[in-house]
């Protein structure tokens, strides 16, 4: 039954990830992205890893993506990338090279290298506790400090993302405030 | 070779190292910003299932809490990404990767 599940999710993860990588058009682009994301989530459940699974689906499909898929909108779909010439003579061969040798190395050292390093005994699963318990448990105990800067970053974050998106000409002070972010068209024309 | 009856986790690792491979040749062969940025989140969740192998292998749920933490800073990261794509495409129409050669001496 769990290779059922593991089979199922590496097709919709492979299958993804080479659309990601082969779409000419960004949308569908962004739309092997979400099966990539899905797929991922799907090996989480099969991992125990309930929370995971569902924050994955929920940040990653229902935010990230959607934030792609509005910029996406946002700037026009019109890929100016043409897909099939290469600018650079022989990048797409290297690349390809470059992608197999790391794929082989990584697989060698998963196939004959060995786990290394003790087992741990202080976040050690605790098969009768439900996933969130712990993981809520840890978070709020061990990792407490890491989870507060967790919060400063993103504050420094939304902060950054205000600073960089705010436009800041004359021209185009005396727009309706409610229009943060005007069509690069009228950019262009300033 | 006989097949266990759960798919070990060197099965899912060999699926994560797949990921990250073609999450890597993305980068390298694609030009718009927009799917170069996407196949860098393909490389993250690949390294995420990593992490939650091992932590599965290990018994140790310290992987999945740093799986936790990778979420957001991702989201953090796709916001101050995004946010410097949108400014540099609203300079320049339909920009490329091979465009955004200012910082070249």
């Amino acid at each position: 039954m769990e290779w059922f599940v593991f089979v199922a999710g590496a097709i919709i993860c492979l299958a993804g990830a080479i659309g990601v990588v082969t779409s000419e058009n960004p949308v569908h682009s962004a739309l092997s992205l979400v099966g990539t994301l899905f797929g991922i989530a799907v090996l989480f459940i099969a991992q125990d890893a309930e929370f995971l699974a569902a924050v994955q689906i929920i940040v990653y499909a229902g935010a990230i993506v959607v934030l792609f898929l509005f910029v996406i909108m946002l700037l026009g779909v019109d890929s100016s990338e043409d897909i099939r010439v290469e600018p650079l003579s022989g990048q797409r061969t290297w690349a390809g090279v470059a992608g197999v040798l790391l794929a082989g190395g990584l697989v060698c050292v998963v196939w004959f290298g060995q786990t290394t390093g003790a087992r741990s005994t202080a976040a050690r699963n605790d098969p009768n506790l439900p996933n969130v318990t712990q993981i809520g448990r840890l978070i709020f105990t061990d990792y407490l400090w890491a989870f507060e800067i967790t919060s400063v970053l993103l504050v420094i974050a939304v902060v950054g993302a205000v600073t960089l998106a705010r436009h800041r000409h004359e021209a185009l002070v005396d727009e309706p405030p409610a229009d943060e972010i005007p069509a690069p068209a009228e950019e262009v024309a300033s | 070779m006989i097949l266990a009856a759960a798919p070990g986790p060197e099965w899912y690792l060999t699926l994560s190292a797949l990921l990250f491979a073609i999450g890597t040749v993305g980068v390298l062969i694609r030009r718009n910003p927009l799917v170069m940025f996407m196949c860098v989140e393909l490389m993250l969740n690949a390294v995420n299932l990593t992490f939650v192998t091992l932590a599965r292998q290990l018994d140790d749920l310290g992987g999945q809490v740093a799986v936790f933490f990778v979420l957001v800073v991702a989201a953090a990261e796709v916001v101050v990404g995004l946010g410097i794509i949108v400014s540099i495409f609203r300079r320049r129409q339909g920009a490329t990767a091979d465009d955004l050669s200012l910082l070249k001496g």
